[in-house]
């Protein structure tokens, strides 16, 4: 049975979309069979930043109202067979389709594909219950601002609320630099505040923007973005994975004793 | 404040974070600053009746504790009410 996984923030533009291209493609990555469900209907985005804007024929709306089978509307990915984008509808609003709705669609999706991840819409209204009415975890991804890290708190409430039981924080765009002159809250700070288990830290990387432009998700290179999602997929797994030395200056002396430890 | 945080300049994350942890108290209890106010006085007054209290050292905020169950944490009213004359007022 596969499990359904939530996206969410609360906040927009926290990097919610960008880590469900970039999970999902890395569980696909370690074989697993994934589903990406773009869940904000009339802002579609996640298309685009997995680079299948050219593939769509029918969209989660057409699936929900009948229009087409579930299989008719799964577009593959490019790079792994494995890998399908469930994309959301352009001309719609949240308003067509019912969080019951969307736990039908979820559970039906389970038996076909190890995860089902929802990128759900910023905000906590039916875009936000929809995305969450079938979901068994939950992936809330702040910034390290006061702004992401309050709406955080609201929808951890929230989730608790809902019963989701098992909510992991993702501290996104962090910058070390910043956090070394005290002039930006660490991973601790923010896992401090908020109480919730941390699942992980992706540091501020401009590798991000150049993988958005080209639609293909950085998952899995050396970048220390793309090395900090696929440790993330490695903990979806349940694998113990250490967090990331974020020093990315400091790196020559770890990485020379490294080479050495070899 | 301790002795070395006076010379430990405030930078500013730690004015975030002490920010955030301000009006997260609030709005996890959904009860605004006024609310506060209304209560704290409310809670003076029927104290008041029976002890004298330090009004000034009065501190009354809402907090999260550990439940007894292991739901994890709940909100709890923690007032902490120096008494200055424990003699019941006759």
């Amino acid at each position: 049975m596969g499990e359904v996984i939530v996206i969410t923030s609360g906040k927009g533009g926290v990097g919610k979309t960008t880590t469900t291209a970039n999970v999902g493609t890395g569980l696909a990555k370690l074989d697993k069979k994934v589903v990406l469900i773009d869940t904000d209907i009339g802002l579609r985005n996640l298309d685009v930043v997995m680079g299948l804007e050219n593939r769509i024929v029918y969209n989660l709306v057409d699936v929900i109202e009948g229009n087409c089978r579930i299989k008719q509307a799964l577009i593959k990915d490019k790079r792994y067979p494995n890998l399908y984008l469930l994309p959301s509808a352009q001309t719609r609003d949240k308003t067509a389709v019912t969080p019951e709705q969307m736990k039908k669609l979820a559970d039906e999706l389970r038996g076909e594909f190890d995860y089902i991840l929802m990128d759900c819409p910023a905000g906590i209204e039916q875009g936000f219950k929809n995305a969450i009415a079938g979901a068994d975890r939950a992936l809330v991804v702040t910034t390290p601002e006061v702004s992401a890290v309050r709406d955080a708190d609201r929808i951890i409430g929230l989730l608790e609320a809902n019963e989701i039981k098992q909510t992991y924080l993702i501290v996104n765009r962090l910058r070390n630099d910043m956090v070394k002159r005290g002039d930006m809250m660490s991973s601790d700070d923010v896992v401090e505040i908020l109480a919730v288990d941390l699942i992980g830290v992706v540091p501020d990387d401009e590798n991000i923007v150049i993988s958005t432009n080209q639609g293909e998700p950085l998952v899995g290179n050396e970048s220390l973005a793309g090395q900090a999602y696929m440790n993330i997929c490695r903990r979806i797994l349940g694998e113990e994975v250490p967090f990331l030395d974020l020093n990315g200056k400091a790196g020559l002396f770890a990485r020379l004793s490294s080479l050495f430890k070899k | 404040m301790g002795f070395s945080d006076f010379f430990k300049k405030k930078t500013s994350s730690n004015v975030a974070k002490d920010r955030l942890k301000l009006v997260l108290v609030s709005d996890r209890a959904n009860c605004s600053p006024e609310i506060m106010e209304q209560m704290k006085n409310d809670i003076i007054n029927v104290i008041s009746k029976y002890v004298e209290i330090d009004t000034d050292g009065l501190d009354i905020k809402i907090t999260q504790t550990e439940s007894e169950g292991n739901n994890g944490t709940v909100p709890a009213l923690f007032a902490n009410i120096p008494i200055k004359d424990l003699k019941a007022h006759k």
